[in-house]
């Protein structure tokens, strides 16, 4: 689904975000991405979501070649690979609903299946029942929902997680890790970077370890209800 | 059943695609409104800018409308202008005669009248206060005249001389002159006039779209993230521009409506002293406010102004907002 191929990142100015790395994610897998602040765990992310170019090496998602991809296809490609951020990335003067609803808007969905869809992936993380509020009267653990509720509404193949529960306490952590294995059970492809390790290693799922913009570990994991 | 299944998939392509255009056009409209509502929920500083958009397209639609008025005026003197025909001396008041009479039956020509040499002199000597020395001359000194109208299509100074040339060329024709000659005058400055406007307007125009651009560059920037998120999700660049492009067009609209109020309180404030000029003239003359069509055009500019203005702004800032 994701495939690395020898891919580098160098900034202006030459430093190095990744360097020569190497990987496959298949379809369906659930993948961590851990490394200490500044390994390059969110260069990954943001390469994979075209919000930058690599330098070197082929990088391909979804049999698409992200390295020969024209401007002009970038937005297609998003479509396909939904985004969700440690800071929730809301827009505070849009209601949740509205919120959720901007991925089918942009991708020019008619309004009935607008609403569906969006009732749909609201019910699925909980917030149903506050599709009217504005994401300033929620809590921290419910704008992440929400995040994530817009990250998954137009069911993209692809999710891509930036430190989902950096600004959350355990219990709700647990809960969207929760929410994201049942993401992962309907095919769902997810690539998740965080250094709560200690949710990592409880869900067993595999782990790529990044220092320095290097790939030093990839556990594939052995399922441990498997 | 073989024929009727391409059939069927054709029909299910077609209504597809009419679902997608209705969805297209819904899109559109809720864009538009949308727009609409930013506007007017910023009353104040939406009012500024379409008041100056207004202004500026006043000032060129009132002077053209002006000029509009003036040359309705130079119409109804155009019909004033006349040719005189003076005759040789050697030609009888009969030959005179002759030639009026032909020459009302020639195209370009809508009438002709004589002017004996008895009948001129009788005249000067009324008029001029001469008649003492004129009655010591001998001979009548003034040749016959023809004084000729030219026909109403003949309302262009330039036909109307070639007309004067060609009758000075007849026979027995001393020479023809075309009377009036400031109308001639009075056309070219006309035209200068006209050339001004369209500087003006040319201008001004200007004016409105950078106006625009500054308005809409600064809404580009309140709506910072928004543009961020939308990229993030996977907006095209054209679903990003739409709601600028529509406000920009609002604001051209609504800054046309406005010129259109400012011109027609001007006019009305202008009314009244117009009438009592033309009154001294003996003059039935009134302003005539803006048609339909040149509201229209003025609306129209105003919008494409709007749209112009929101295109570049657009174009040159929306590049550089890119998500983080």
């Amino acid at each position: 689904m994701i495939s690395f191929d020898n891919v580098s990142k160098r900034y202006p100015g030459g430093h190095d975000g990744i360097s020569n790395i190497t990987l496959e994610i298949d379809p369906g897998e659930m993948v961590f991405l851990t490394g200490h602040s500044g390994a390059g765990k969110s260069t990954m992310l943001r390469l994979i979501a075209l919000l930058e170019r690599s330098t070197g090496g082929q990088l391909r998602v979804g049999g698409r070649n992200l390295t020969r991809l024209k401007r002009s296809q970038i937005p297609f490609h998003r479509r396909e690979v939904g985004m969700i951020f440690q800071d929730h990335r809301l827009l505070s003067d849009r209601t949740v609903f509205d919120n959720v609803a901007m991925p089918l808007i942009v991708a020019g969905l008619g309004h009935n299946e607008v609403s569906r869809r969006v009732r749909a992936a609201l019910d699925k993380v909980g917030l149903l029942k506050r599709e009217r509020a504005y994401p300033i009267t929620l809590s921290g653990g419910e704008q992440q929902r929400v995040g994530i509720a817009r990250a998954v509404v137009s069911r993209p193949p692809v999710v891509l997680a930036d430190e989902p529960t950096g600004n959350l306490d355990s219990e709700l952590s647990q809960e969207i890790m929760t929410l994201f294995e049942s993401f992962n059970q309907v095919g769902v492809t997810l690539l998740i970077a965080t250094h709560d390790l200690g949710l990592v290693r409880r869900l067993g799922r595999r782990t790529l370890l990044l220092s320095n913009g290097k790939l030093i570990q990839d556990n594939r994991a052995v399922y441990a209800d498997a | 059943m073989r024929e009727s299944s391409p059939r069927k998939s054709s029909a299910r392509v077609s209504s597809r695609r009419q679902i997608n255009l209705k969805i297209w056009l819904t899109r559109h409209l809720q864009v538009a409104l949308s727009s609409l509502g930013r506007v007017v929920r910023a009353p104040f500083s939406s009012l500024m800018t379409i008041c100056v958009i207004g202004i500026a397209l006043a000032l060129p639609a009132g002077l053209h409308l002006m000029l509009d008025n003036v040359q309705v005026l130079s119409g109804s003197w155009d019909g004033a202008a006349s040719i005189s025909i003076y005759m040789e001396e050697r030609v009888s008041d009969e030959q005179t005669a002759e030639l009026a009479k032909r020459l009302q039956l020639e195209s370009g020509i809508s009438g002709a009248s004589v002017v004996t040499r008895q009948q001129a002199l009788r005249e000067f000597r009324e008029l001029s206060g001469f008649s003492e020395v004129l009655s010591t001359l001998e001979e009548n000194p003034l040749p016959a005249v023809i004084v000729v109208k030219p026909d109403d299509a003949l309302s262009d100074p330039q036909q109307a001389q070639a007309l004067a040339d060609k009758l000075t060329a007849m026979e027995g024709v001393d020479f023809a002159q075309l009377d009036l000659q400031w109308v001639t005058r009075f056309h070219a400055i006309t035209e200068i006039a006209d050339r001004f406007v369209w500087v003006v307007a040319s201008l001004l125009g200007l004016a409105v779209i950078l106006i625009i651009v500054n308005t809409i560059r600064l809404e580009i920037q309140n709506r910072h993230a928004e543009i961020e998120i939308s990229k993030l999700i996977g907006a095209t660049d054209s679903f990003i521009r739409r709601p600028f492009l529509y406000s920009g067009a609002w604001y051209g609209l609504f800054g046309g409506l406005i010129s259109w109020l400012l011109v027609t309180l001007s006019l009305r404030l202008l009314d009244a002293p117009v009438a009592r000029l033309a009154g001294l003239y003996q003059s039935d003359f009134i302003l005539s406010g803006m048609d339909f069509s040149t509201f229209s055009l003025l609306i129209g500019c105003g919008s494409l102004l709007g749209l112009a203005g929101s295109w570049i702004a657009v174009g040159r800032h929306l590049h550089s907002i890119e998500p983080s």
